[in-house]
C-alpha cells in the first residue's frame, strides 16, 4: 500500500540565469515497510526528494507512485488530502503553528481528519509521553527548546500512525540521548506498524539504524545498500 | 470534504489576532472611531433632516393630502371637496394616522386702513389643525383662534408689518365666491404668528373655517383634507387606505409627491448617508488591509506549513477572514457602544442658535435633536462588516495560494 517507486525524477530549479539541478534523473524502489536513510552533503537533493515523494512538489519530469497512485499526476487538492491522511512530515526548517499548544499541535492534523476530542486527547497526550514531553502539553512552541520542538514535530507526525513518514532532519536539535530514543520510536512504529520511513539525515547515529542506506550527491544517488540496523546502545 | 472544524478556526484566529497586541488595538481603534463617526453624524445629520421634513410637512401641511383634482393646477374656490363622509372619516380615525383636519385655501386679498396684498386665506379647524398643520405656540401676539366659528383672524407678524397695522385693528379680507362673486368681510386681528420662514408670514392668514365657509358660500366644502400618521417615512403602509375610501373622483398624494423637493431631500439623505458610511470605510479600509497584509506576510511560514501537512487552501482563508471577522465585530461592538453612550446624552437637544441663524433660510430650528435610527445603525454595521469582509478576501486569498514549500522556507 505504501511502496514508493520513483522513476527518472528531474527536478531544476531557476535562481536568476543559472539553472540549479535539484535531482538529476533519480529512480529509486522503497519497499512498504521500508526503513531508508537519505544521506550526503548540504545541497545534494536530500529535501528535494523527499518533497517530491511527499506531494509538496512537482518534478519536471518522471514518476511518483506511491502504492497504486501516480502522485505526479494528482490535482493539488487529491495531493493535500495524501499529505494529509497517508503521510507523516517532520520538516527540516519549521514544523510548528507558534499559537497552538504543543498538545493542540500534535491534535491538529487529527483534527482536521475529523478524529473525535477525546480520541485526540488521549492520542496526543500518550504520544507526547513516548517521546519525553509529558507534563509540556500545554506549552507553545516559543516556551519549548529546538530539540523539544523537534520532539513535538515527531509526536504529530507518528501520532495517527499515517503509512508513510517523511523526516527531514528529524534528530537536528536533539542531545544524543534524545536521538536515541527517538529512533528507537521510529524502529518500534515501522516494526510492529509497518509504516515505511525515508528520513534524510547528516547524522551518522541516524544512519545506524538504517536498514537501507541512499547517499547522495548533486542530485544522483551514489550509492544504495542494505545493512543491518545497528541501535545505539542508551 | 476535510476541514478544520469552525471551533479550531475560531481559536487559530483569536490567538493570531491577540499575537501582535499593538497593532491589533491601533486597528481596533481606527473601526470604532470609524464605527462611532458613522453612526454619531449620521444621527446629527438624520435629526437636522427629520426638523426640515417635519417643518416641511406641517407646512404644507399633512403627511397625506387630499384634494380635487384640479384643485393643484387651479387653487379655486371652484375645485373644492364635499367634507368628509363617514366611510373617509372612519379610515383616518384608524391607527396609524395620528390626525387629520379639514381646511379651506383660497387666494384672497388683504386690506388694512393703509395697504393691501394678495394672500391665501386659510379657513381651519382649530381643534384638528393643531395637530396637522399650523402650530399654535408660533402665535406669539394675541390668542390662538377659539373655533370654527370665531370671527378673528391670525395674520403673520412681517404682514401686520407691511400692512401697517397691529394687534386687535381690523383688516378686510376680499375674495370670490363660487359663483364669482366678490365676496368680502372685516376680521379683526386676534392673533399674530411667527414663522421659522420669514416669507410664510407673508403669504397666509389663519381664519375660522366656519367663517370662512359661510363668507364663500361655500356650503360645507373645503380645498382639502389633511392627514398625519405616526412616522412620514411609513406613509406608504396606509395611505392607499385613504385613497380608496377617498374614492376616484379625488387626489389623494402622500407627502413626498405633494412636494417633490421635500421628498427628493430624502432620498438625498438616504444617498448622503450611504456615501458618508462608505468614505469613512475607505478611509479606515486602508488601515485594515495594511494590517491583514502585514499579518499574512509575518506568518507565512505557518501558513505553508499548514498546506504542507495537507490543510485546504480554503481552510487557511476562512482562517485570516475569521481574524478579520472578529477584529471587526469587536471594533462594532466598541464603536456602537461608544456611539450610542455619546448621542444618549444630546436627546434633550443641542442648541445651534448660534450657527442656525444663516440656517433658518432652509427651514431648520435652532435645536438640533440627533435622531438615532435603528436601519442607520444597521447600515453602518452592514457597511463595515460586509466591505471589511470582501477587503480582507485579497490578502486571505493570496495567503491561499501560497506555494506550501516555499511558503515554509521563506526567511
Ligand atoms: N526553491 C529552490 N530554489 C532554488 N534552488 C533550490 C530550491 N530548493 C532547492 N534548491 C537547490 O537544489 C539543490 C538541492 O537542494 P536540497 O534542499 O534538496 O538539498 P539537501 O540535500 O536537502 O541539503 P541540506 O542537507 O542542506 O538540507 C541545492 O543546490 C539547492 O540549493
Ligand atoms: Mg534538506
Amino acid at each position: 500500500m505504501s511502496s514508493i517507486v520513483c522513476k527518472d525524477l528531474r527536478k531544476t530549479f531557476q535562481q536568476g540565469d543559472e539553472t540549479i539541478t535539484g535531482l538529476d534523473h533519480v529512480s529509486i524502489e522503497i519497499a512498504e515497510g521500508g526503513f531508508v536513510c537519505l544521506s550526503g552533503p548540504s545541497g545534494s537533493g536530500k529535501t528535494t526528494l523527499l518533497n517530491a515523494i511527499g506531494g509538496l512538489d512537482t518534478p519536471d519530469s518522471g514518476e511518483v507512485t506511491i502504492g497504486s497512485t501516480r502522485i505526479d499526476q494528482l490535482s493539488k487538492g487529491e495531493l493535500a488530502d495524501m499529505r494529509l491522511n497517508k503521510l507523516g512530515f517532520v520538516f527540516q526548517a519549521y514544523n510548528l503553528i507558534p499559537v497552538l499548544t504543543a498538545q493542540e499541535n500534535v491534535e491538529f492534523v487529527m483534527q482536521v481528519r475529523g478524529v473525535s476530542a477525546e480520541e485526540r486527547a488521549k492520542l496526543s497526550r500518550s504520544i507526547l509521553q513516548e517521546v519525553g514531553l509529558a507534563g509540556m502539553e500545554g506549552r507553545r512552541p516559543s516556551q519549548l527548546s529546538g530539540g523539544q520542538q523537534q520532539r513535538v514535530a515527531v509526536a504529530r507526525a507518528i501520532v495517527s500512525q499515517p503509512a508513510l513518514i517523511l523526516a527531514d532532519e528529524p534528530t537536528a536539535n536533539l542531545d544524543t540521548h534524545s536521538s536515541a530514543q527517538l529512533m528507537d520510536l521510529f524502529v518500534k512504529l515501522n516494526e510492529h506498524h509497518k509504516i515505511t520511513f525515508v528520513i534524510a539525515t547528516h547524522d551518522v547515529r541516524v544512519m545506524r539504524y538504517a536498514k537501507r542506506l541512499i547517499k547522495m550527491q548533486d542530485g544522483k544517488i551514489v550509492s544504495d545498500e542494505l545493512q543491518e540496523q545497528q541501535p545505539m546502545a542508551v | 470534504m476535510t476541514a478544520l472544524p469552525i471551533k479550531s478556526i475560531f481559536i487559530l484566529a483569536w490567538r493570531n489576532l491577540w499575537r501582535n497586541h499593538r497593532r491589533t488595538l491601533i486597528m481596533l481603534a481606527a473601526i470604532t472611531v470609524g464605527a462611532w463617526a458613522m453612526i454619531f453624524m449620521t444621527a446629527l445629520m438624520r435629526g437636522m433632516v427629520d426638523d426640515m421634513l417635519l417643518n416641511g410637512i406641517r407646512d404644507l401641511p399633512g403627511e397625506v393630502q387630499i384634494h380635487h383634482p384640479e384643485y393643484r393646477d387651479d387653487p379655486s374656490i371652484n375645485n373644492s371637496l364635499g367634507a368628509a363622509d363617514e366611510q373617509l372619516v372612519s379610515v383616518m380615525e384608524q391607527p396609524p394616522v395620528t390626525a387629520w383636519t379639514q381646511r379651506v385655501r383660497v387666494p384672497a386679498v388683504i386690506s388694512s386702513e393703509r395697504e393691501s396684498r394678495g394672500v391665501t386665506l386659510i379657513g381651519i379647524d382649530p381643534a384638528s389643525e393643531t395637530d396637522v398643520g399650523f402650530d399654535a405656540e408660533d402665535v406669539k401676539q394675541g390668542r390662538f383662534l377659539i373655533d370654527a366659528d370665531d370671527k378673528g383672524i391670525i395674520i403673520g407678524a412681517k404682514m401686520a408689518e407691511r400692512l401697517e397695522t397691529r394687534l386687535g385693528k381690523r383688516i378686510v379680507i376680499m375674495s370670490q365666491d363660487p359663483d364669482n362673486n366678490i365676496a368680502d368681510r372685516g376680521f379683526r386681528i386676534v392673533g399674530i404668528y411667527k414663522a421659522k420662514l420669514a416669507s410664510l408670514e407673508e403669504m397666509y392668514v389663519y381664519a375660522g373655517i366656519g367663517t370662512v365657509q359661510k363668507l364663500l358660500k361655500m356650503d360645507g366644502q373645503v380645498s382639502e383634507i389633511a392627514i398625519t400618521g405616526d412616522d412620514y417615512r411609513k406613509v406608504d403602509a396606509w395611505y392607499p387606505r385613504i385613497k380608496q375610501a377617498a374614492g376616484d373622483d379625488k387626489q389623494v398624494l402622500p407627502w413626498y409627491e405633494a412636494d417633490s423637493y421635500l421628498g427628493s431631500m430624502l432620498a438625498v439623505m438616504d444617498g448622503f448617508v450611504l456615501v458618508w458610511m462608505v468614505v469613512v470605510f475607505l478611509a479606515m479600509s486602508f488601515g485594515l488591509v495594511n494590517t491583514l497584509i502585514m499579518a499574512v506576510f509575518e506568518r507565512v511560514r505557518e501558513i505553508g506549513l499548514m498546506l504542507a501537512l495537507g490543510m485546504r487552501p480554503a481552510t487557511i482563508l476562512s482562517q485570516i477572514l475569521m481574524e478579520s471577522f472578529l477584529l471587526l465585530l469587536i471594533g462594532l461592538l466598541i464603536g456602537n457602544t461608544l456611539a450610542i453612550l455619546t448621542i444618549m446624552p444630546l436627546q434633550d437637544g443641542i442648541d445651534i442658535s448660534i450657527v442656525a441663524e444663516g440656517m433658518e433660510m432652509m427651514g431648520t430650528s435652532s435645536m438640533l435633536y440627533p435622531a438615532l435610527k435603528l436601519q442607520d445603525v444597521i447600515l453602518a454595521n452592514a457597511v463595515v462588516l460586509i466591505l471589511g469582509i470582501i477587503t480582507s478576501v485579497l490578502p486571505a486569498w493570496r495567503a491561499s495560494r501560497y506555494d506550501p514549500i516555499e511558503a515554509l522556507n521563506k526567511n
